[in-house]
């Protein structure tokens, strides 16, 4: 059962997405608190105390993040939340927006009560058709309760917000490409600093925060910081939602406790790996994570520690399971095929590495790869490390490295023998 | 456009004072669904409406990869190959609409009735393969499946 949760909570139904059942459940009461009995300050506080990360990959803590934005500094502050969900192997922030897209907007009303917000937008990906309608749906109910407007709740917090869809694009998913996103133009990521907490959207201060992470707020605001520091493990506090993909014989979200062993999850929860075959290989949290061998991960406590000491991360927590017997050529293929194909193009080492990097495996692939072509893709690789505005060009670098280095030998094999050592297999055979 | 702009200022309510060049993405996904792509008079007339630059339009269109400047198929068949659907079986299944079709990805069938793209991916990963239809996701799909479903429009 993965531990304690603090999100999936209730039984799915076909209506526990309307406001009706989240009341029930007890909703919106966290707001009633914040508006009521705390002041900004203090609900800032409270989630600096708690410590929760942030969960869309950089686990940067929240805390932090909305100090910077000082009050009454007599100019417009914006909320954004990142509902763009683009990392391949990610589709966590679907459940919250399907089944629980109330908790999403009081969490929001809070963090904008506590950052002096009175225009916040959820930036949801442009593909998302039935979570956008169920978030949608539920901005207009919050409105018709009278919780987004003028005097929310009697009070003098005023607050609106828009669900901003995109129509496309994975750097969308970069806060500051978010952003840019936002103002109406093509989404160029933009150097910092400035930080965005400093010059965000329309050039003043923002804080860009994932749905998961931001759906956490209303639960710390309800049961206190310390409540939420019970949960998980002193350095990572609280819960992950995993969505786990690939060969794996029960695929879907999950809400993982931090501390939690990980080859339980992956054997008893999720049911084992496809075919009862060995684990191969094991990408932690979207394809941008270096990807762990099965020995490597085996052993692993799902916390942000154990990962970092092994050398990856927990990233987005899109994790995607490799039996054994698949091709990771062929999977590196279409990794970069992607990367190629989702490059802004505005910073040359990643619009034409990524290119070059595409070429040079379909090449190998192709039976006409040269000994070479494994050093000059590794550096093409490195030459995206810290050269480029956004860190998708440098994440990309090193998710490529990560399997060229563990799994040398199958492109050795290929290169020296024109085909693959898998057949070329991305599928378990019986299991497409 | 211009019987739109009712529905544009009713957006803008919620929207910051002065913040017209947000709703550029809005208007076009708005525009697209209904006249299936965008035509030069809808940028001229943005252009007008909203007081942007028409480069801003442009760069716009040519940078997402969900707007279109040419009409496509009745039925927009989206095929996810990253990673996730591509161990799944997605291969196999692009093979096969290709095939059937008779068209190569990125093509419309000569009817008008069909076009075939790849796509990436689309947070469908624990429900893979997944082929979105116009706007609606067909998960835990199967070439089976979908000859039924191609069967059912006939």
């Amino acid at each position: 059962m993965s531990g304690t949760k603090l999100l999936m909570t209730f039984p799915v139904t076909a209506t526990s997405h309307t406001l009706a059942d989240y009341r029930a459940r007890g909703g919106y009461r966290a707001l009633e608190k914040a508006l009521n009995q705390m002041k900004p300050e203090e609900v800032t506080r409270e989630v600096t105390a708690s410590g929760v990360l942030g969960h869309g990959g950089a686990a940067f803590p929240v805390g932090r993040k909305w100090a910077v934005v000082k009050l009454n500094d007599g100019q417009p502050h914006y909320l954004c939340c990142n509902a763009d969900e683009g990392e391949p192997g990610t589709f966590k922030d679907r459940w919250i927006l399907e089944h629980d897209p109330h908790l999403l907007l009081e969490s929001m009303l809070i963090a904008s009560y506590a950052l002096g917000v009175r225009h916040s937008f959820v930036y949801i990906r442009g593909e998302f058709d039935l979570p956008y309608r169920r978030l949608a749906g539920a901005v207009e109910e919050a409105y018709e309760a009278g919780y987004f407007g003028e005097r929310i709740l009697g009070t003098d917090f005023a607050c609106d917000v828009v669900v901003y869809r995109g129509a496309g694009s994975y750097v969308c998913g970069e806060a500051s490409g978010l952003i840019t996103s936002i103002e109406g133009k093509k989404g160029y990521p933009r150097n910092r600093p400035p930080r965005l907490t400093v010059h965000g959207l329309y050039q003043r201060p923002t804080v860009v925060n994932n749905v998961e992470t931001l759906a956490n707020v209303a639960g710390i605001i309800a049961r206190g910081a310390d409540a939420y520091k019970k949960v998980g493990t002193p350095k990572s506090p609280g819960t992950q939602l995993v969505s786990i993909s690939g060969h794996i014989n029960r695929p879907g979200v999950y809400e993982v406790e931090y501390g939690y062993p990980l080859a339980k999850f992956l054997y008893e929860d999720c049911g084992g790996i496809l075919g009862a075959r060995a684990l191969k290989a094991l990408i932690p949290g979207g394809i941008s994570t270096k990807v762990l061998t099965g020995a490597e991960a085996e052993s692993l406590i799902y916390d942000h520690a154990s990962f970092a000491k092994a050398g990856s991360s927990l990233g987005s927590g899109g994790m995607i399971v490799i039996a054994e017997g698949t091709c990771m050529v062929r999977l590196l293929q279409v990794m970069l095929r992607f990367y190629h194909h989702e490059s802004c193009g505005q910073c040359t080492p990643c619009r034409d590495g990524m290119g070059w990097l595409h070429r040079i495996i379909d090449r190998i692939v192709a039976g006409e790869g040269v000994p070479e072509d494994i050093e000059r893709m590794q550096a093409i690789s490195r030459a995206n490390d810290g050269t480029t505005i956004c860190g998708m060009g440098d994440a990309a670098g090193y998710a490529t490295v990560a399997i060229l280095e563990k799994f040398r030998d199958e492109f050795d094999y290929w290169i020296a023998h024109k085909r693959s050592r898998c057949d070329g297999r991305l599928e378990v055979p019986g299991h497409a | 456009m211009k019987h739109l702009i009712a529905e544009f200022e009713a957006l803008k309510t919620r929207f910051p004072p002065g913040s017209d060049s947000s709703l550029v993405l809005p208007c076009l996904r708005r525009i697209q669904e209904e006249r299936g792509y965008i035509a030069e008079a809808d940028i001229d007339g943005l252009v007008d409406y909203l007081g942007v630059p028409r480069i801003q339009i442009e760069e716009v269109l040519s940078f997402y990869t969900q707007f279109r400047r040419k009409p496509i198929g009745r039925w927009h068949l989206q095929v996810c190959h990253n990673v996730s659907c591509s161990m799944r079986g997605a291969e196999p299944i692009l093979d096969h609409l290709a095939r059937k079709l008779g068209v190569a990805p990125g093509q419309t069938t000569p009817d008008g009735r069909f076009t075939l793209s790849t796509v990436e991916c689309l947070g469908s990963c624990g429900t893979a393969p997944v082929v979105v239809v116009n706007d609606a996701y067909h998960e835990n799909t199967s070439i089976e499946q979908l000859d039924a479903f191609l069967r059912s429009l006939k």
